[in-house]
Order: structure tokens, then sequence, then C-alpha cells
């Protein structure tokens, strides 16, 4: 029975990838092992494996094809004694296990199925007081833009460095400081042991010196091992130094949920900064404002955190060209006006609430929609002006309940808008469980698109 | 790199690393260091009575007994070095420079305190004297060290780090990252271990798989080696030889330095968990002072009158900085909300 070959899910959240190159020809013979192609994600080229023994009858998507999605058949390989017949005879049997990643990964880095947040939908292009009229916008990854920003601020400033696991030589376990290396050279970027408490305390002390280190998590989930120094160190040697030492450093890397990557890889921590006075806190949610808060924090004297999502890599957004874009941080953004409800989001929370507004206009329901940007300084002001003209909001994240942003957020409008309320303050979030494997308990542990329209909808008594 | 070891034969008490010949000190070098470390015993001792008073709070760690240890160190470095320790750093900020006055006034909270009063006894930073703190969490700014050694390797200058911490911190984890990075990029620091025999209540016996510290960078190939850390002339030859392998870009060298705090842990314990006669004995025998008094008398660097003409000066240096904080004022309300941002 001939079988087919699918195009492999080579990372957690890989949706989609490019077929670059086929390593045999149609007619070889292939056995268990032999390399058939190239694939390129946009973190990586990695090899196919086949997984069978027999000829390759087909080449079903040739190669330089662009966004094959994962589990497109790309090939058929046929048995001994089958030939090109057989494949449109006979009915192809899946190959599951169709490629195993060519080298070993950290266990983040393991193949899983895709995503099942949804793609950010572009909000209607209001005009933007950060980026002038007729400004050219470019379209490009939050990835690339991130990238943009470290590479610019680096070019500018001589003090600015890159630090954390695999961020040279590697290009990035991500992918984000791809081509860093290349440029600046192994003094300005540096692949670190994997030590996060250790390399952490040491970019402190580097930035206490007045350098102005970019620490790379690998994920934010790491970052736990390393707390003592980001709260302890970081955050409080301004005040206990009584103004004298600043400790300008940004630590940055993915946070939340990814794909399938359970409990201990799958957390949000824009809480646990959220409440520590001395740290900013910024969590963006496209590529634009990626690249603008990014360059404002690599600047800002004070210890940032920059919440990343895996998931918004690979989404594109288009981002002003100009020579300096840097965004204000402390500034939330209305991503799309509306006039009946307020939801809040930040980051991958954008993606739900902007996707619960297209649904909720079909109803008739105009809702506002506010990116928050940078969670501390919290932009209270565009909250509570937004929630006096709708009289109702909801908040979304990624994060528990219990002492969450959204309760915080909560509790300011109820300050500071109480009796413009129409209805109490909603809030979608995650369950409070940790992060479940199984497909399907993880999606019911994250907030959806459906969770959002129906807290909006509760909120305006519809 | 050899590493010394403790001579079995020599006296239980005794801190020394038997066997190493100590370089001998010039007139000024005996008296500068003499007057640096009385200095420091005098303010430490103050500063016990005036937490006895009521005038100074929280945690207060005396360095009581260890004073060779840093006023050797400081001996080796040279302008644009930093130093950073732990919480028992009063020392160290004497040592590097910074005006008593200052420190106290940070003891009792006030408002021209090196932390404007938001500090306190362990929190205190001098950028001007290359002072980088004072830090609360045991073995944090290791680290933070290594962190400021590596800003001297990016910027080619030829500036190295000490690293102070103390036999209990040497058990940390952090710690050893900290090490395999510095080896790693031949990070000029040197790591100043202050073994004085106790954390807090547990002898380094009772916690320490391998009590020779100076061992603990073996698997890193960091050299290391014990020093007599109640020999300010040895402290500071010893300085010297690391601060010159660390300034050839050979990377990081450990000191452990045999010590002993004469008071407890901090105020607030009895140190019930040793002897008054150990205690005593070491005070007797191996006094940093006491030994460079002797050794000043001896080799008529100074007489008696000579002496007592220095002990009156610091004296009254820290009986000035007691009163300075004891009537400044505390900080300004207004001071509860500044310095959280930049």
């Amino acid at each position: 029975m001939p079988i087919e070959v699918l195009m492999p899910a080579l990372s957690p959240t890989m949706e989609k990838g490019n077929l670059a190159k086929w390593l045999k020809k149609e007619g070889d013979s292939v056995k268990s092992g032999d390399i058939i192609a190239e694939i390129e994600t946009d973190k990586a080229t990695m090899e196919v494996e086949a997984a069978d023994e027999g000829t390759l009858g087909k080449i079903l998507v040739p190669a330089g094809t662009a966004d094959v999605a994962v589990n497109t058949p790309i090939a058929v390989i046929l048995s001994d004694g089958e030939d090109k017949s057989s494949i449109t005879s006979a009915k192809v049997t899946l190959q599951p296990k169709a490629a195993a990643p060519a080298s070993p990964v950290k266990a983040q880095d393991a193949p899983a199925p895709k995503s099942n947040t949804p793609e950010t939908p572009t909000p209607q292009a209001a005009a933007d007081p950060d980026i002038p009229e007729g400004t050219e916008m470019v379209i490009m990854t939050m990835r690339e833009a991130l990238r943009d920003a470290m590479a610019e601020e680096m070019r500018r400033d001589k003090d600015v460095f890159v630090m954390g696991e695999e961020v040279a030589e590697y290009q990035g376990a991500y992918k984000v400081t791809q081509g860093l290396l290349q440029e600046f050279g192994d003094k300005r970027v540096i692949d670190t042991p994997i030590t996060e408490h250790g390399f952490t305390g040491l970019g402190i002390g580097a930035a206490l010196a007045g350098l102005k280190p970019v620490v790379e998590f690998m994920t934010f989930n790491f970052a736990m091992q390393a707390m003592d120094q980001l709260i302890n160190s970081a955050a409080k040697t301004l005040y206990m130094s009584g103004g004298q030492m600043t400790c300008s450093i940004v630590f940055r890397g993915p946070n939340g949920a990814a794909a399938r990557v359970a409990a201990q890889h799958s957390q949000d921590y824009s809480a646990w900064y959220s409440h520590i006075p001395g740290l900013r806190v910024i969590a963006p949610s496209n590529a634009a404002d990626a690249k603008g808060l990014l360059k404002a924090a690599i600047r800002d004297p004070n210890p940032v955190i920059f919440l990343e999502n895996e998931i918004l890599y690979g989404h594109t957004s288009p981002v002003p060209k100009l020579d300096d874009f840097v965004l204000p941080i402390g500034k939330a953004k209305i991503a799309r006006a509306g006039s009946d409800v307020t939801i809040i989001a930040w980051s991958m929370g954008m993606s739900y609430a902007l996707k619960a507004a297209e649904e909720l206009e079909k109803d008739g329901i105009q809702a506002e929609v506010i990116d928050l940007r940078t969670l501390k300084p919290m932009d209270t002001d565009t909250i509570i002006a937004s929630v006096q003209k709708t009289g109702r909001a909801v908040t979304v994240e990624e994060g528990w309940q219990q002492s969450g942003v959204g309760a915080e957020i909560a509790a300011r409008i109820m300050a500071h808008a109480f009796d413009y309320l129409d209805a109490p303050v909603a809030r979608v979030s995650a369950k409070e469980v940790p992060m479940p494997y199984a497909a399907n308990l993880e999606k019911l542990a994250l907030p959806s698109v459906a969770e959002v329209v129906e807290a909006a909808k509760a909120v305006c008594y519809r | 790199m050899a590493v010394a070891q403790k001579n079995p034969s020599a006296d239980k008490d005794a801190p020394a690393a038997a066997g190493t010949p100590v370089p001998e000190f010039s007139k000024e070098q005996d008296l500068s260091a003499y007057r640096t470390m009385l200095t420091i015993r005098r303010f430490e001792e103050k500063a016990g009575q005036m937490y006895g008073m009521g005038l100074i709070g929280g945690f207060c760690h005396l360095y009581i007994g260890q004073e060779a240890v840093v006023v050797g160190m400081q001996m080796a470095l040279k302008p644009g070095d930093q130093v950073i320790t732990g919480y028992r750093d009063h020392g160290h900020m004497i040592a590097c420079g910074m005006d008593p006055k200052g420190v106290m006034a940070e003891l009792t909270g006030r408002t021209h305190g090196y932390s404007k009063g938001k500090g306190g006894s362990m929190h205190m930073f001098s950028v001007e004297k290359g002072f980088f703190g004072g830090h609360g969490i045991v073995g944090a700014q290791v680290p933070l060290g290594t962190g400021l050694a590596f800003a001297n390797r990016y910027r080619g200058n030829d500036n190295l780090s000490v690293t102070y911490f103390g036999d209990g911190a040497a058990n940390q984890g952090q710690v050893y990252e900290s090490f395999n990075m510095a080896e790693l990029w031949k990070l000029p620091v040197i790591y100043v271990i202050e073994n004085n025999r106790y954390a807090m209540g547990t002898s380094i016996a009772r916690a320490s798989a391998e009590t020779n510290l100076s061992r603990r960078g073996l698997s890193f190939n960091i050299p290391g080696e014990q020093v007599d850390g109640m020999d300010v002339r040895a402290v500071k030859a010893a300085g010297e030889k690391a601060a010159s392998w660390c300034r050839a870009g050979k990377g990081p060298y450990i000191l452990e330095m045999l010590t002993y705090r004469y008071r407890g842990h901090s105020m607030s314990d009895p140190a019930k968990y040793r002897t008054r006669e150990e205690v005593d004995r070491v005070r007797t025998t191996y006094d940093p002072i006491d030994m460079a008094r002797h050794r000043i008398l001896e080799k008529k660097f100074a007489n008696e009158e000579g002496l007592k003409k220095i002990d009156a000066a610091v004296r009254d240096l820290i009986n000035q900085a007691a009163e300075f904080a004891t009537h400044d004022p505390e900080p300004d309300v207004s001071e509860l909300y500044t310095d959280i941002y930049r």
C-alpha cells in the first residue's frame, strides 16, 4: 500500500512551513532514516527523514513551495512491487510519524501539534497617534520586529549587549536573535550556560556597573530559578541605595502558554512581575508595538520585564518604516473603537479580544478593545475614559484569576469609575488549574473567543 | 596551582594558614592598616552600643574580629576596582573609604545615610568609592560581583571585582553558577570567602562536605588558597597575587580567608553554639589589631604615646559619626515614594 509522507510539525507552535528542498527524486529508493527533504519553519531549517522503506513514488509538493500546512501529504512512498499506478488506485495510508527533528532538542522544542489559539485579527487601522501620517508600513513578524529593535539599539549604544541560552551560535531557541552574532560578534551576543540564577545575577551586576544588558530567558518559566535576583537585586537596588545605583536591564523572552507543552512550560507571569515596585512590565501583542516598546525598554534606566509570546512570534503585522521608532512605556492603545463594552487585554489576550469584537459586532454590540501594552505602570486613564463611555468592562488574560491583572483592573475601575458602571466587571482568564497536556483539556484551561463573547454579552445583559 | 593545606598540627583554633611566609609591612603600611582596622573595630563597638540604645533597628551584623580581611584586601587594590559583599558590610565600607558618618547615619535610618535611610545596615552603596553593596540575601552578591567583573572585561579596562562572601554563602548554588561563568569567560574577579567558621549558628563542619573552601573552585579550574585572615600582611600579599592573576587575564581567583567573628551572627544571637573559651582563645592569641599593635611597637614604628594618639583620633572620629547619626533628621516623608524608578 502506498504510504503518504506528511508535512511534519517541528515545534509546539508550528502551523505551516516551506518545503525548501527535496534530497531524493522520484524513483529513488529510500530506507528508514534517509533524509528526503528539508523544511523551513519560521525558526529553523529541519531535515525530514523517511520512516519507511520503498521507492519515492511521487513528489506531491514541489521544492520551493511556501506555507505548506502541517499534515499536508508531500510525497508518496511505494513499497516493493507497487508502481505509480497504485498511487491513484489505492487508498493511501497515513504515516503518522513522518519525521523526526534532525538534532536533539530541549524539552520545550519537542515536536507537537499546532496551537489552538486564534491568529490575531488586524484591527481596523485607526489613526495611530504614535505613527506620523503617511508613514510607510512594512509587514513583518513579531520575531523580526524584536530582532530589529535589538539590532538598532546595539548599533546606537555600544553598552547594549544580548545574553542568554542559545542566543548566539544557535541564533536563538525561537530565532529572535537571528543574525545578531553575525553583525555584533561574540563579545556582544553571548551564549550562556544553562544557569538562569547565575546569568540573571551576572547581568544585573553588569547593569549596576553601567552596561545595558538584554537578557533572554528561553522562556519565562525558567526565570523562576532567578526570581530572587529579579526581585531583590534588580527591582529594589535603586531604592535601597537611595537613588545611587541604577539598573538598566531588559529581561525578555516568551511568556504564557505555548501549545501542548503542559504545566511547567505554560504559565503567564504577567501578575507576578506587575506586583513588584521597581520593575516595568511590558507585554506587546503585535510587531509594531514589540519593536517600539523593546527599543524603549532598552533605553529605559530601570529594570524591564518584557513578556513576549511564542505563538505571536510568527504572526505578521505592519511596522512603521522609521529610522527610530520608539513607543512610550506606560501608554495603552485603543486597538478598536466601540461604544457598548470595553474589552481590556494585552499580548496573546488581544487575539481573543479582537476576534470576540468581530463576533460581537455581528450581534450589534460595538466593543472597544484596549491593548494595555504596558502592565506596569498601567495606563489607568485610558481604561477609565473608555469605561466612562461604555459603562461595561471585560478583562482577558492567560493568567489565573486570583490576584491576577484582571483583578487589578477591576479594582481600578471600581475605584475610579464606580458610578459609570452598568454591570460588574467580568474577567476571562485561564482556569485555576496547572496547564494540562491533553489537547482538549488545554483548550478548556485557556481563555477562548467564545468566553470573551459570552462575558461581553453578559455585562451588556444580552 | 597549589592549594595550601591546613597544618593539622596547628592549634585547632588557629585561623592561620600555616607555613606561608608573610612579607613585612613598611612603617606607613603598618600604621595605616592599624588605623583602619581600629576604625572598623571602634565603629562596630559603637554600632553595638547604639543598637542596645534602640538607635539602630532591625538586623545588625558586626564585623569585629575580621578587620584584617577587608583592610588587607583593600591595600591590594587600585582605584577603579569594585567591591561587593553580603550583609556583614560595615567594615568593607570603611575600608573602601566611605565616611563613617554616612554609614552610621544609614544604620540609624537618617537623611544623610548613604542610602538616605532607606537601605539600612545591609544595603549601602557608594558608586564614588567603588562599593556595590551591601546585599541582604546570602550568596546573591556573588553573581552580581561576577557581573561587575564582566563589565570590566566588556569595557576592556584593567579593573577587577572583589566579591566577598562567607562560609555560609559558599554552599549556595548561585556561587557555583558564577564560578563556572567566571572561569569560562576569564572574568577578573577575586572571590574572597570570609570563613569565620560559623554560618549563623552552624559550624562549617556541620554544613560543608568539603571544609577547605579554597578547593571549592577546583572543578571549575579556579585556583584557590587559604590565607591567614587574621594577619593583614598575609591578606595583602594574597590579594596582590590574586589581583595580578586577574589583571593578567587569567580569570578568577579564590582566597579563603581563615578568620573569626567575636560577636554573634547578629545582635540577637547569644552564640550558644561555641564556647566562651574558644572565643577568648582566638581573641587573645590571634587578634588582628593586637598583632599589628605589637608589631608596630616591636619595630618601633610608633611608641605607646604615638599609638594612643591614633586611638584617640579614631575614637573621636567614631564619636563624631555617632553624634551625627543620632541627630541627623529622619528622611522626609516624601522620600517614601522616591527612587523607585529613575
